[in-house]
């Protein structure tokens, strides 16, 4: 999977507008893609994503810093002579043209013979499964059967990246599931390096070979999807991928304490921290337990399979408790009931502010 | 089945209401288009007066002199090349009008619709203003501008550019740069409301897929807001094959086009059945431009 890179931005800075109140878009972001990864851009709007995003493809260019495909410089090279693709959020099918026409532009804009353009053109409508619809125009496509188009259209010639700017945000959340395992096919049989824009974290999560969390204009950290949720270096990152309780502590000696001095586990730091805790990550104790936590009961929210339980700590600050929903007969821990809490080992995250 | 009969009554009674409702414009449709072309169409079938106007009986005889001559002495027949002569000029003068303001109207329109929301209503105003004035004064203002002691030859000649003004008044060329300007906003302001609707967005895509400029107006652009180029090719090419102020006075009397060759017929000629002949063989002209756009547009619609 990891070739060398396939798409590479060196500080890359993006101004729009000059003078004081010129919007910082992207703020000396650099960051490698390996050829053949599937690689998550997430954060929230407004972040750089799409900057970061049409800065490779061409149509921004970069204030400084420059951008790299397969170790080529095409920093000042305009968008048709770049081999990149994009899937337009928009979709921005052609209206004019069917299905195979829009899926065949590519092709012959690149000059490609026609028997050649005819064979790419097929094979890639069966590959998003569309060979019935060939001769529809788009406006007689439903939203996935156009997003498809789109998918097709820019993977028909082949490019080194293709890009896809949160292309199922405008699907219904059924139609997502099917076309995000859909991509991951696609992605798989082409072998094409994705990068894919997004603001759902669970989507990210779910598909990327790694991620790269922005936050106004910068790029916080990028690792797999496993070390960003348990492993979030700083407190955006893990407030913004997943849920996740921050409580502030000290740390001395080798141990976390909470304020109230009840241990919550070892560390190497010391000073005042704060902690990170997800909250699958904490579990239910008796009362009496010595080792756990005293904590009262304040509420609870069923979510299904599981419930959250909120709970009041004896420093005062609040936590939420992810635990298994009770059967229906047994009650649950009702409010103003005592419990004890314990921490899952090496579930504490220490977290620079 | 009981249930249809008063909702197909109330069908019924608002169908008639309708019809009721658009007898005025029938009314005007039939007295003020109608009614005076089949005036026109039976004049052409007519005798000309000796003083002007028709007299019977029936003849052909005006029709046939549209194409043909025949000699004053031996009655022979020629073809009258004098009239298929006009006939040819004011068509290619047309095309020609309709493709200069083509090239110079889509940048325009572009330049307009691509402007923010607030100067564009400004621009389109702008280009809006020469209608507010006499077609007849623009025209002069135009002569003016080219005359050979006008603007643009004092120009040139100040520059040191020509040392001879140029005689473009009474020319081809001068009633093409007539036209051109009088008829323009004709072609800017259909082209302007079809690239307002296009999708800014598809040149981005198209331009990914390594579509280079040209090949996004050939192949996104112009196809896309073709509905917009052909009413605009329509609005020109119609009015510029029935011009007559424009040709009368830059032309000059020489370069006459269908409408100043009507005229003509109807005035000093004293013929009115030719004239009457004349101006429904260019009617069909134009129907025959309107059919071929038609099926055009029909064509490449099932093509595509
Ligand atoms: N053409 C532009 N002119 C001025 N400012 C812009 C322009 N494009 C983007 N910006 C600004 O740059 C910042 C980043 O925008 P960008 O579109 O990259 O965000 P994003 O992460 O894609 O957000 P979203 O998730 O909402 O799509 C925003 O503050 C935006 O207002
Ligand atoms: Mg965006």
């Amino acid at each position: 999977m990891t070739q060398g890179p396939a798409v590479e931005a060196q500080s890359v800075v993006k101004h729009f507008g000059d003078g004081p109140d010129a919007v910082r878009a992207l703020d000396d972001v650099s960051v490698t893609v390996a050829r053949g990864e599937f690689f998550t851009l997430l954060g929230p709007s407004g972040c750089g994503k799409t900057t970061l995003l049409r800065c490779i493809a061409g149509f921004e260019t970069p204030t400084a810093g420059r951008i790299l495909l397969g170790g080529r410089d095409i920093t000042d090279d305009p968008p048709n002579r770049r081999r990149v693709n994009t899937v337009f959020q928009s979709y921005a099918l052609f209206p004019h043209l069917t299905v195979a026409q829009n899926v065949a532009f590519g092709l012959q804009m690149l000059g490609r013979p026609k028997a050649e353009v005819r064979a790419t053109t097929d094979r890639m409508l069966a590959l998003v499964r569309l060979d019935a619809l060939a001769d529809r125009r788009p406006d007689a496509l439903s939203g996935g059967q156009q997003q498809r188009v789109a998918l097709a259209r820019a993977l028909a010639p082949q490019p080194e990246v293709l890009l896809l700017d949160e292309p199922l945000s405008a699907l219904d959340l059924k139609l997502r599931k099917e076309m995000q395992s859909e991509l991951k096919r696609l992605q798989h049989e082409t072998g094409i390096t994705f990068v894919f824009v997004t603001h759902d974290q669970e989507e990210a999560l779910t598909m990327s070979d790694r991620i790269g969390v922005m936050s106004a204009g910068r790029l916080l950290q990028v690792a797999p999807p496993r070390d960003i949720y348990n492993r979030p270096v700083n407190r955006f990152v893990a407030d913004f991928i997943g849920e996740t309780n921050f409580l502030p502590a000290t740390a001395h000696a080798g141990q976390i304490r909470l304020r109230s001095g009840e241990v919550l586990g070892p560390t190497t730091v010391s000073g005042a921290i704060t902690v990170a805790i997800r909250p699958e990550q904490l579990r239910l104790s008796d009362p009496g337990d010595h080792e756990a936590i005293p904590a009262t009961v304040e509420g609870s929210t069923y979510l299904g399979t599981d419930s959250h339980l909120h709970l009041r700590l004896p420093d005062g600050s609040r936590v939420v408790a992810r635990i298994p929903s009770l059967p229906q007969a047994e009650p649950g821990p009702a409010p103003g009931m005592p419990v004890g809490l314990r921490v899952a080992p090496g579930a504490l995250q220490v977290l620079e502010d | 089945m009981t249930m249809a009969t008063p909702e197909m009554t109330a069908r019924r009674r608002r169908a008639r209401a309708g019809w009721l409702l658009s007898t005025p414009a029938l009314v005007l449709l039939l007295c003020g288009a109608a009614g005076p072309l089949l005036v026109v169409l039976v004049f052409s079938f007519l005798t000309k007066g000796g003083y002007g106007g028709v007299e019977l009986p029936f003849t052909a005889e005006a029709w046939f002199r549209i194409f043909f001559q025949r000699d004053i002495f031996d009655g022979t027949v020629s073809a009258a090349d004098a009239h298929i002569q006009i006939f040819w000029r004011s068509v290619w003068l047309s095309l020609a009008t309709t493709l200069i303001t083509f090239v110079l109207g889509l940048p325009t329109a572009w330049f307009i619709a691509t402007r923010p929301a607030r100067t564009r209503t400004l621009w389109l105003f702008l280009i809006t203003i020469p209608f507010w004035t006499n077609l007849l004064i623009r025209t002069f203002a135009i002569m003016e501008v080219i005359r050979n002691e006008g603007l643009l030859n004092s120009a040139l000649l100040g520059l040191g550019l020509i040392d001879q003004p140029l005689q473009i008044l009474f020319t081809d060329t001068a009633t093409l740069i007539g036209m051109a300007y009088v008829y323009l906003p004709l072609m800017v302001l259909p082209l302007y409301a079809a690239i307002d609707r296009f999708d800014m967005r598809l040149l981005e895509a198209g331009h990914d897929l390594y579509a280079s400029r040209w090949a996004l107006l050939r192949r996104v652009i112009l196809p896309i807001i073709r509905p917009g180029l052909v009413a605009g090719c329509i609005l020109v090419f119609i009015p510029a094959l029935g011009a007559y102020v424009v040709p009368r006075v830059l032309g000059g009397g020489k370069n006459m086009m269908v409408g100043n060759f009507i005229e003509l017929q109807f005035g000093q000629a004293r013929n009115w059945p030719l004239g009457a002949a004349l101006s429904m063989m260019l009617l069909l002209v134009v129907m025959a431009a309107l059919l071929v756009y038609v099926r055009a547009m029909a064509q490449e619609g099932r093509d595509d």
